[in-house]
């Protein structure tokens, strides 16, 4: 199995497959030929977690080929614990949103698809690249097809939330390319792995954290770069919110992982602080304004940044707990797990959540919170589900929403007590948004003639949403999986940050 | 054994899942049959269990069943613990449930959804199951949130009816209320522990009573309790203390049987269970026994008040159980564990049974709750008369009767107590015991004995409801009259092994024992001891104003307008509630939105910064105007100034 090239195929089969489904989109349906090229992707990507082995830390699947020798530069792919469900869940979320497609864009289809055929391609690219330049090609290049399908397929405001969308990022990430190209000169290479093991001082240290904090800051995003996000998914089509939600934000927690946290451990325990800051006031902060949206999109995308503000807090608990314990980094694995998961699992809830607006949007054509009422009436079986995704989006154990949050919340607790006090603030904030949606959406009488002529959801969209139910509901219960998987790269990177580089 | 463990609670699981998923396809009578067979399963299996627990013996089962996640050296498991304490657990949860499921049958005979009701209350079996049963915090969080959202998913039953909706929505964020104090309780559980196992907690436990926690910088506290006040702010939540008891009223727009089931008998009970399961712990802090006493006296003495102003019979059943969870957990302040438990399972029996009586008067009303609407019932429907006079007498501690024998343990334990608050608290648990028999008679005579206060119509309809329905009330009253006589092992005797642990400065149960002769010497003792007169005083009072002399109720009333406001008013609790977190968190949110997103970082800074640009170079744009003399004139301004800097201010070298 290791013979095979099969990170290339996760990328490059997907941005071919989007190339395809462009050219022949004269000729024949591009449905099924997006969906074929997403399913091979797809299982594809399931030989990356059977052929996986977990017993080591180190990069598995690699293959390095040159690229541009005169800057030593290469084409390097690999992927550890940390990358690999990431790229399974592109691969996951892709099936879903091309079927979540199917028959809901009549105007040009083909382009529409082709446009997330070759974001998957590129999401996988910025996963699995272990080259800072082939990263950074990646990671600008995932802007244009999110642009073009926010710009195209958007709603009535898009060319704001567009260009607002693409300003925030491009701002974040050119800092990062300033910081990639400082650290080539030093080290004269742009592999990210030797990055990992580049002595810097404290001084260049901050800079280059604070250079990548802009670009995942922006990305996650973290209050308060996150004003583009409610926008974006306001505008953009379901398929782009979902894509949006479930992976995009995923690129930034990602990134300080691969790149904040091992390249600069120092600058990031000097700055832990202003993470920690930023993410608690996410989940507290963002959590009384996801309370009072009207907007059911503009809920979600609020209610993500809440829930994004447990990852970056996960992440960067090892330097609070090294504090506390004397340099021990007792429970930091916890943390760290706990915010992987909790990406994993927003990812399922998140793009869930968007598709059952979608669903809904799809009939009514609003998405304004008071227009609805009583849904449950008319479609039931969308009642169940939205009830289900509704509480694992509130933390409900037993779905997947739960265990990165417990984690996280136990870890925080060894750290600070008030650390714990307010990240558990979610509890009841999560709760009391997501249900009060429900219970202003679904439940109640029919609440106008409209909602009265409602049909109930149809065999697609019980397919896309019970498979999405299906994750939820297995990693709620048994997560052990997906936690085995990423141990052995993040207890390394754990005990990669506990040594100074200074 | 672990074969026997898995089914009972699998087996009510499955039954929720065939008929909420085929229930279309299995019909109403599929679905019933399917759900009651399930919850049949594991009474019986229970009382297997029970025999080989208790009557053959056999020490407590401690095993896990799958791995949830191992990390950073926790290991986090689903597993059960069953010893004696869950033993008892499960006769009570399988058996109530049980009464309740065939009672349903009868109940939602019309109810277009009857498949979906049964699946929820087999789903509440099984959750309530997994949470007795639980050998670690996690999987009690689990339960614990299961039985939560069942019990949302039942309150909004009828989800066409606004306060139907409002209340689920309601009990769902109390609990999470709870549910905060109680996650952070289990995160600092992990913290001194660093495993989640209660095995582990409860052995190491001793040696962590001096350890202190900084919550506050600089100020040091005992972290057992910390520990311990977090765990209980969980019980508050579930088991309704004041003040997160606002929940349970409202509960009541849900269907009748399961506030028989989960708002009575079960699901509120699991703060007591919780408890009593971390007796090692509780027992470590003083002060938060002390915390867990006045709390729960708070509750029994005033929640049973507001019983008295209800007219609505599902709501002074209600405050009723308000007010009985509030004798439970003053049991669980003074140490006396066993005590409380005990009054759980006889509580139990006899509020579901009331519970259920309920329902059987509000179908043979026609769905009128109104007391007021009601009287001289006894006639029409004897089997639901006598059964509600067990239950009532049961309730308010009538010699011989269940709740007697529990509740007068309880009284004598706090009287014996020496714990802080233990004085305040005898006093309130006796003024209690009379308010009890006040509101629980007030409600059966206007019930069943005066006037008929109703219409020609709704008489010629009245009968009693079906077999279904009478069949688990005289079921229920059963244990009702002789649950009581189990004193003797579970309270005095050594039912519970180790499954309780009471220190020895706290262990008024054992200075009881010493004067304990058998049941019959408890009633003997009881009928000379200050709560019985009360209760008698409660019931000749309640008596004597609604059978002989109604107008004494609406003068008391008018001479105490501004007492009676309060009592209408529940203390102002709803409405401060209303007022300051609902709508203060909107008002913050709203706030937040406007003020920091939208004006500060949007307004300011983001589409600040794009119009800063545009000003900028709408002002640089005018030095580009396109003539080549203002070029040229610029160049020799420029020039200009360079020169006189070289010539007065350059550096010589």
């Amino acid at each position: 199995m290791s013979g095979l090239p099969l990170l290339s195929f996760v990328v490059w089969l997907p941005i071919l497959g989007g190339l395809l489904v462009l050219a022949l989109s004269e000729r024949v349906n591009p449905r099924p030929v997006a969906l074929a090229v997403a399913m091979i992707t797809f299982l594809v990507s399931l030989l990356l977690y059977t052929g996986f082995d977990q017993t080591t830390a180190a990069m598995q699947f690699q293959e390095k080929l040159s690229w541009i020798p005169g800057f030593n530069v290469f084409y390097h792919l690999g992927v550890d614990g940390i990358a690999m469900p990431l790229i399974i869940l592109t691969t996951f979320t892709t099936v879903l949103v091309v079927l979540a497609g199917w028959e809901v864009i009549k105007e040009r289809p083909a382009q529409y698809l082709a446009a997330f055929l070759i974001m998957e391609g590129l999401m996988n690219g910025v996963f699995s690249a272990l080259d800072a330049v082939l990263f950074y090609v990646f990671w600008e290049g995932m802007l244009i097809p999110m642009f073009l399908i926010i710009g195209v397929w958007g709603g009535p405001r898009r060319v704001y939330a567009t260009i607002k969308f693409f300003l925030y990022t491009f701002l974040g990430s050119v800092f990062m390319l300033v910081a990639l190209i400082y650290m080539y000169t030093q080290s004269g290479s742009f592999s990210i792995l030797d990055f990992h093991t580049l002595k810097l001082g404290m001084t260049e240290q901050i800079l280059i954290f604070l250079a990548f904090l802009l670009a995942f800051a922006v990305k996650v995003p973290m209050w308060p770069v996150h004003t583009w996000l409610p926008d974006a998914h306001v505008e953009a089509p379901t398929g782009g919110s979902v894509i949006l939600a479930a992976i995009m934000l995923k690129i930034g927690g990602y990134g300080f992982l691969r790149f904040s946290l091992p390249i600069a451990p120092d600058a990031s325990h000097e700055l832990d602080w202003l993470i920690i800051f930023m993410s608690l006031t996410a989940v507290v902060y963002i959590g009384f304004v996801a309370l009072v949206q009207q907007d059911m999109k503009k809920l979600i995308a609020y209610s993500s940044i809440a829930h994004m503000g447990f990852v970056t807090l996960g992440i960067f608990l090892v330097f609070p707990l090294m504090d506390a314990n004397a340099g021990s980094t007792q429970g930091a694995l916890l943390g760290m797990q706990g915010g992987m998961i909790q990406m994993i699992s927003h990812g399922f809830i998140s793009g869930a959540l968007f598709l059952c607006v979608g669903v809904l949007y799809d009939r009514m054509h609003s998405r304004q919170i008071d227009d609805y009422g009583g849904v449950v009436n008319t479609m039931p079986v969308f009642a169940a589900f939205m009830v289900l995704f509704a509480m694992a989006n509130s933390g409900l154990p037993g779905t997947s929403g739960f265990v990165g949050e417990f984690l996280v919340v136990i870890a925080s607790f060894k750290a600070n007590v008030w650390f714990a006090v307010l990240a558990s603030t979610t509890l009841i904030l999560g709760a009391a948004y997501s249900l009060w949606l429900v219970k202003r959406v679904v439940f109640g009488d029919i609440g106008n003639a409209r909602v009265a002529q409602l049909h109930d959801i149809n065999g697609r969209e019980a397919l896309i949403l019970g498979s999405l139910a299906f994750v939820v509901l297995l990693f709620g219960l048994w997560p052990a999986p997906l936690v085995d998987v990423m141990q052995s790269s993040l207890e390394n990177l754990v005990a990669h940050v506990a040594v100074s580089k200074l | 054994m672990e074969t026997v463990y898995l089914a009972i609670v699998l087996a009510p699981l499955l039954g929720a899942i065939v008929a909420g998923l085929f229930g279309r396809l299995i019909g109403r009578r599929g679905a019933h049959w399917v759900t009651i067979l399930g919850v049949a399963t594991s009474f019986v299996l229970s009382l297997y269990v029970f025999k080989y627990m208790v009557i053959d013996g056999n020490p407590a089962f401690n095993g896990s069943v799958y791995t949830w996640l191992v990390t950073d050296g926790i290991r986090m498991e689903v597993g059960f613990l069953v010893d004696r304490l869950t033993t008892l657990m499960l006769l009570v949860v399988t058996f109530v449930s049980l009464m309740v499921h065939i009672y349903t049958i009868g109940y939602m005979h019309d109810d277009p959804g009857y498949q979906r009701f049964f699946s929820y209350i087999a789903l509440f079996t099984f959750a309530m199951l997994m949470l007795v049963m639980s050998n670690n915090f996690l999987q009690l969080f689990f339960g614990w949130e299961a039985v939560g959202l069942v019990s949302y998913l039942l309150i909004g039953f009828w989800y066409k009816k606004p306060t139907a909706i409002y209340a689920n929505l309601k009990a769902f964020l109390v609990n999470r209320v709870g549910d905060f104090g109680f996650l952070l309780g289990i995160a600092a559980v992990v913290l001194y522990f660093n495993t989640l196992d209660y095995a582990e907690v409860f052995s190491v436990a001793p040696s962590m009573a001096d350890a202190t926690i900084e919550i506050i910088p600089g100020v040091q506290g005992s972290a057992m309790t910390v520990i311990c006040i977090l765990l209980f702010i969980g019980a508050m939540g579930k088991s309704a203390q004041v003040p997160l008891h606002v929940w349970l009223p409202d509960s009541m727009e849900g269907p009748t049987p399961i506030s028989a089931l989960i708002h009575a008998a079960t699901m509120v009970t699991a703060g007591i269970f919780m408890v009593a399961r971390m007796s090692p712990l509780f027992e470590l802090s003083e002060t938060a026994l002390s915390f867990v006493l006045v709390i729960g006296s708070i509750t029994a003495l005033f929640m049973g008040l507001l019983g008295l102003v209800q007219n609505d019979i599902k709501r002074v059943v209600a405050y009723s159980t308000l007010s009985q969870l509030g004798y439970m957990t003053v049991a669980l302040g003074v140490s006396a564990y066993s005590a409380g438990i005990f009054h759980l399972m006889t509580h139990a029996f006899f509020k579901a049974l009331l519970f259920l009586a309920a329902g059987s008067v509000i179908i043979a009303m026609h769905h009128e709750q109104d007391i007021r609407k009601m009287g001289g019932l006894r006639r029409y429907l004897p089997v639901t008369y006598w059964t509600s006079l067990i239950g009532s007498l049961a309730l308010i501690g009538f010699p011989g009767f269940a709740g007697f024998f529990s509740k007068d343990t309880i009284i004598e334990a706090v009287y014996a107590s020496h714990i802080a608050g233990a004085g305040i608290a005898y006093v309130a648990v006796l003024i209690g015991v009379f308010v009890t028999a006040l509101y629980s008679f007030r409600m059966f005579f206007l019930v069943f004995h005066t006037e008929e206060r109703f219409d020609a119509r709704t008489r010629s309809h009245l009968h009693e409801p079906p077999a279904v329905v009478t069949v688990p009330l005289i079921l229920l009253a059963i244990p009702s009259l002789l649950a009581g006589y189990w004193i003797d092992p579970v309270v005095f005797g050594d039912y519970f092994g180790d499954a309780i642990q009471v220190a020895a400065a706290h262990d008024v149960i054992g200075h009881l024992a010493a004067d304990y002769h058998g049941a019959w010497g408890f009633i003997l003792h009881g009928l000379m001891a200050p709560a019985f007169w009360l209760a008698m005083a409660g019931l000749i009072t309640a008596w004597y104003i609604y059978t002989q002399n109604r107008a004494i109720a609406g003068r008391a009333a008018e001479r105490f307008r501004g007492l009676y406001r309060v009592l209408q008013n529940k203390y102002g609790f709803d409405r401060f509630n209303e007022v300051f977190f609902a709508g203060g968190a909107r008002g913050t949110g709203w706030t937040l939105w406007k003020l920091g997103d939208v004006l500060i970082i949007d307004g300011l800074l983001v589409n600040g910064s794009a119009r800063l640009v545009g000003w900028l170079s709408g002002i640089v744009r005018h030095v580009q105007s396109g003539y080549l003399y203002h070029y040229a004139f610029s160049m020799i301004i420029g020039l200009l100034l360079l020169l006189s800097w070289f010539v007065w201010f350059a550096p010589t070298q």
